[in-house]
């Protein structure tokens, strides 16, 4: 094993364990101050029942969130020093912008909304949570513009040996992050929805605080719903958009070999790398990928053959993270719409109610196998066509990097496992509600 | 002053501004077990930073932010060369953040006991590493254009070790101070005669720090090519002087705004005396990262200059209102972790 290896995993392991929280954070957040607004408007208790029972799953989430997010922000440093040395002009400066306009407010903020409880008024208090959650997303669309820009590098001119900024507003304004930001932030809404969904299920099933349950299950369903078809569509457009940005992503996305008009689609098939072709291929959909790449049946697609051997992603992981990652959208437009109709009857559909309930991991997979694709598929490059992934690795230890590596993975798994059975035992406990 | 020098001296400043508030939330968890003599008392203790350290630690955040941004040579050097130093403060971190929230979730010693560990762990460690980190960059990294030709272990040479304990008890006493300031009865007793007791010893190890430095650094260059630089070590001491001063009179807000003092005064001896340097190597000059030759584009430095001076006064500002939200004694009525 190498240090780029090794700090592939790292690095892999950090970011992945970093998002098993963010989404909730992103998401919880904006459903929060949505409950607390309510309870300012309408005075009815049951509302701030609600803001303080998730409030409290909330909070254990974004402690992790939190600190699994400080490493990342070192780890270019340590671990991908050339990397940042060629790129720190642009790159370094989206990073500083993300900690100075959002962290500050979110971190600093949060800290009113769990003591301030009696020492600011309700309105004020839900307007923090308010900003909480804007600040969430505030981080999101920056941190995704940098990742944006090591997908489809703009704004910039090689000077003195590295990338310099020379368009601030390309960078920020560029089609790739608008996909990248509506396509995380509706995952992120998808995630804490079914989440919601999810827990309010097992309450329902078990008859406990029905009230409670079904308000706060209605209000997820809206929002899972219509996200759910939002991803589906958006995403739609965001593999179209590869066609003219990473080519050699949407190659693999759909284990395309040979350059070709009028390419197809098909709905199973199994890539074999070595011989450049596909095990089984079944029930194509002629012309399907073209239309869906350039909206043309006859349009031209690029295959992987056409790119050379060493600029290809890894076919196998690319593809089978994308076609579970579709799939599991397509699943959840279907249940929250299947939802839509029962919501006014959910306790009498217990099968249903499983359902949902056993959905709650499944936006959490989607939403890994998404950076899968992402960041997978952009592989030999860490900057796409610009840098490649090999060429970015700090000059340091092996040994140092193993101990780090099995560091994290311990520390990670033990506070994952432990911040994941702390949610879940306030989930199943329920409202405090006799407190009040 | 050209751009390359501005963000210099922003760059201590972010620095300096995160030793003075996240400074005492690493003195109160080192404390922790010493003060903390009951369940009460502890969780006194964690709420007296509760509603703060997160939005302190955010300075730290922002501070590897703008080195990346402004002087990625260095942000790629120094990380990478403070390797492991900086993962341990890292993991440390990661530790006592999650140590608030968990501890209260379960009413079980054993439980408790784990994360009261993981609260000193995570603040005793970064203390101490950063003190170390700091005085090593003061006296030069063996780095080259090849990497660094070190361990983690070199760093822990004396006068890095002397950083060390410098950079502690520093937050030591700006912790103590703070408890006296939120706290009331044995408790506050406590922490008063603790805040007391380690003056003396501050002084002595910030005195030999200041002697260190002439011999191990050179530091003092800058100070005696433009002696009316001597201003800044100086408000460190007379800060420092304050403190025990404010201590005797139970003025905890003034000795706590004279030991901040002290500390920035501290952070900005090293930082002037280093300038322009930032990241100096003790093998080959020629390798010595500066303002000037590590840093990013005009254009960069413009637009980051430009996002700084709107937004730090802001940050500054609701951060105040928060500390003033929060200034009062810790309600036992109310306790929240
Ligand atoms: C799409 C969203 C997103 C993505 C891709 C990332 N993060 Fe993140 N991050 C957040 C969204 C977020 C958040 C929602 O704002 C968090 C999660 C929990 C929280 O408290 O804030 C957060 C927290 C968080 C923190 C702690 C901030 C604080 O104390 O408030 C840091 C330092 C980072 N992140 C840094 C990173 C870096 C360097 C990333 C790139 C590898 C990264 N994050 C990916
Ligand atoms: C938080 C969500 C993210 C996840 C889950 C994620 C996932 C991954 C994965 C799985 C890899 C390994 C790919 C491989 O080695 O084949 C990787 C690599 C990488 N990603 Fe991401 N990523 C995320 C966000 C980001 C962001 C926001 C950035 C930049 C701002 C980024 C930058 C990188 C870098 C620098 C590498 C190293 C190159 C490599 O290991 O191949 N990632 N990421
Ligand atoms: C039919 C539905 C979907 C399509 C067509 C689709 C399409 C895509 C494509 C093409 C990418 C790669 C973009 C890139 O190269 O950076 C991507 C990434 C991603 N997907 Fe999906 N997606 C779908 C559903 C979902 C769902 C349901 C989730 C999670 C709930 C999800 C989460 C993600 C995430 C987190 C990423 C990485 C971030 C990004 O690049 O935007 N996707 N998706």
């Amino acid at each position: 094993m190498d240090v780029l290896l090794l700090s592939r995993l790292q690095f892999a392991a950090a970011t992945m364990f970093h998002f098993l929280f963010v989404p909730l954070t992103l998401g919880l957040s904006v459903l929060i101050a949505y409950m607390e607004t309510m309870y300012v408007k309408t005075e009815d208790e049951t509302y701030l029942h609600m803001t303080k029972f998730w409030g409290k799953l909330f909070l254990i989430n974004f402690a992790l969130g939190v600190v699994t997010g400080i490493t990342l922000e070192f780890q270019f440093g340590t671990n991908w020093s050339r990397y940042s040395a060629y790129v720190g002009d642009i790159f370094g400066s989206l990073l500083a912008i993300e900690a100075t306009t959002a962290f500050f407010l979110e971190s600093t903020l949060i800290g009113v909304w769990i003591f301030g409880w009696n020492k600011i008024s309700k309105k004020a208090h839900a307007i923090v949570m308010w900003l909480v959650a804007l600040a969430g997303s505030f981080s999101a669309i920056w941190i995704l513009i940098a990742n944006a820009w090591m997908q489809h590098p703009v704004g910039y001119e090689i000077r003195n040996g590295r990338a310099e900024l020379t368009d601030f507003l390309a960078i920020i304004t560029q089609k790739f992050a608008v996909l990248e930001i509506i396509h995380t932030v509706s995952a992120a809404y998808i995630l804490s929805a079914f989440f919601v969904m999810g827990i309010s299920a097992y309450h329902l099933l078990k008859k406990q605080n029905i009230e409670f349950f079904t308000r706060s299950f209605k209000i997820a369903l809206v929002v899972g719903l219509v996200f759910s078809f939002i991803e589906v569509f958006e995403g739609h457009l965001h593999g179209a958009d590869l066609a003219h940005s990473q080519p050699a992503k949407l190659a693999a996305l759909d284990a395309h070999w040979e350059t070709s008009k009028r390419a197809p689609v098909y709905l199973f098939s199994i890539p074999d790398e070595k011989n450049e072709k596909n095990f089984i291929e079944f029930a194509p959909i002629p012309g399907g990928l073209s239309l869906l790449a350039f909206h043309d049946f006859n349009a031209e697609v690029k295959g992987l053959k056409e790119f050379p051997k060493d600029e290809r992603p890894p076919v196998l992981i690319t593809f089978g993270a994308f076609k579970l990652m579709v799939g599991l959208g397509f699943y959840f437009c279907l249940v929250t719409l299947i939802g839509w109709f029962l919501r006014n009857r959910l306790v009498e559909n217990p099968l249903f109610l499983k359902i949902m309930l056993f959905s709650i991991p499944l936006p959490y997979i989607a939403i890994e196998l998404g950076w899968i694709v992402a960041e997978v598929g952009r592989q030999p490059w860490i900057v796409y066509g610009l840098m490649k992934t090999s060429d970015a690795v700090s000059p340091i230890a092996t040994s140092q990097v193993l101990t780090t590596l099995v560091g994290f993975i311990l520390i990670y798994g033990l506070l994952g496992a432990a911040g994941f059975y702390l949610i879940g035992k306030n989930a199943i406990k329920g409202p405090e509600i006799s407190a009040a | 002053m050209d751009l390359q020098s501005i963000w210099f001296f922003l760059w201590g400043l972010l620095w300096a501004v995160f030793f003075m508030t996240d400074g005492f939330d690493f003195g109160i968890g080192t404390l922790y077990p010493f003060l903390g003599k009951n369940e009460q008392d502890k969780r006194v203790m964690i709420n007296s930073l509760g509603p703060l350290w997160d939005g302190n630690e955010v300075w730290l955040i922002t501070a590897g932010g703008v080195t990346f941004a402004a002087f990625p040579l260095v942000y790629a050097t120094m990380f990478s060369s403070l390797y492991s130093a900086l993962m341990l403060i890292l993991f440390a971190l990661i530790l006592r953040g999650v140590s608030f929230e968990f501890r209260g979730q379960i009413e079980d010693t054993r439980w408790k006991k784990i994360w009261d560990t993981c609260i000193f762990i995570g603040s005793v460690l970064p203390a101490i590493l950063f003190g170390v980190a700091f005085a090593n960059i003061f006296k030069g990294i063996p780095f080259d254009g090849s990497g660094y030709h070190g361990t983690l272990f070199s760093l822990l040479n004396p006068y890095g070790l002397l950083g060390g304990a410098l950079f502690l008890f520093l937050f030591l006493e700006h912790g103590a101070i703070w408890l006296c300031i939120k706290t009331e009865g044995d408790l506050h007793q406590r922490a008063a005669a603790t805040a007391n007791k380690l003056w003396p010893v501050l002084l002595f190890i910030a005195v030999a720090f200041l002697v260190a430095t002439k011999f191990a650094t050179p530091l003092y260059d800058n100070y005696i090519a433009h002696p009316i630089l001597f201003v800044v070590p100086l408000i460190a001491v007379v800060a420092l002087a304050g403190v025990k001063f404010f201590i005797l009179t139970g003025a905890w807000f003034r000795a706590w705004f004279s030991s901040a003092l002290t500390i920035v005064g501290c952070t900005f001896f090293g930082i002037i005396g280093l300038f322009p340097n930032l990241f100096p190597s003790s093998i080959d000059a020629a390798h010595s990262l500066t303002a000037y030759n590590a840093s990013s584009s005009s254009l960069t430095l413009k637009i980051m200059l430009t996002v700084v001076i709107i937004f730090i006064p802001v940050v500054i500002g609701y951060q105040i209102w928060v500390y003033n939200l929060f200034k009062d004694k810790v309600n036992i009525e109310e306790l929240k972790y």
